[in-house]
């Protein structure tokens, strides 16, 4: 157990920061731009949620744990431009119309496709010449 | 509100979310002993639970955009969610990435119905 506080890179959560304000933008925009109905697959989260397991898996692979660009484009930009809690709400909201064939399709292929994308992620990054190696 | 207000607000909540569900998530792993990924779980959970609120006080319009879009979108996520998952699976066995995958879909799915229940009190 710490007696303090880890003292924190002021850099590093200015990456994240800079990154989280893109992530939003970008998953907001969409959202705003091809709105879904209730009972409609919410291809909006679902692209986005994807996208960004894709891109984390491949950047906490590929970029050096010393660098500022892994925790701006992971943690920061896919971190945010992916969403648990809307993802929840749009599943709660399937369940509410009593769409249960909905819920279920949407929440097995958005977990099975999650992991496949970010496997495919580390696979690429590892294909591309390993760990943390892109210095 | 104007347009350019909204997306100024939507970018900055959004990178508060993201550093606070860095600093939440680290404070969270560090103090939990073990291999579990708590961190993610925590944010997620609260995240979710507050967006449940959000949806029962019936906020609409610019307010759904800058709180559930910008703030708790950015600060729940996703792909960090399916990162931890596969490297429980790596890592220990593929039996903790199923339980971390059904076990944080149900409990979220328990938050964000118990926020909303109580935003409608």
């Amino acid at each position: 157990m710490r007696d303090h506080l880890p003292r924190r890179d002021v850099r590093e959560l200015t990456a994240i920061f800079a990154g989280g304000m893109l992530g939003a933008l970008a998953r907001v925009a969409f959202a705003e731009g091809f709105p879904h109905a209730r009972d409609a697959w919410p291809w909006t989260t679902f692209g986005v949620n994807l996208a960004g397991a894709f891109v984390l898996g491949w950047a906490f692979t590929r970029l050096p744990a010393a660098s500022y660009r892994r925790p701006f484009l992971g943690i920061g930009v896919c971190g945010a431009l992916t969403t648990f809690s809307t993802f929840q709400l749009e599943l709660l909201r399937m369940l509410d119309s009593g769409n249960w064939a909905l819920a279920l399709a949407y929440a097995a292929v958005s977990l099975v496709g999650g992991i496949g994308a970010v496997r495919l992620g580390i696979a690429v990054a590892r294909g591309q010449g390993g760990e943390g190696s892109m210095a | 509100m104007s347009a350019v207000l909204l997306w100024a607000g939507v970018g900055l909540l959004g990178g508060v979310g993201a550093v606070a569900r860095f600093v939440i998530s680290t404070a969270v792993t560090q103090r939990s002993a073990g291999w579990f990924p708590y961190g993610t779980l925590v944010v997620n959970l609260s995240g979710s639970a507050l967006l449940g609120l959000v949806a029962g006080l019936a906020l609409h319009g610019d307010a759904l955009t800058l709180v559930g879009g910008g703030l708790l979108g950015s600060f729940t996520t996703f792909s960090t969610w399916m990162l931890d998952s596969e490297r429980l699976s790596e890592h220990h066995s593929d039996r903790a990435l199923v339980v971390n995958l059904v076990g944080s879909l149900l409990l979220g799915l328990a938050a964000v119905a118990l926020g909303r229940a109580l935003g409608g009190l």
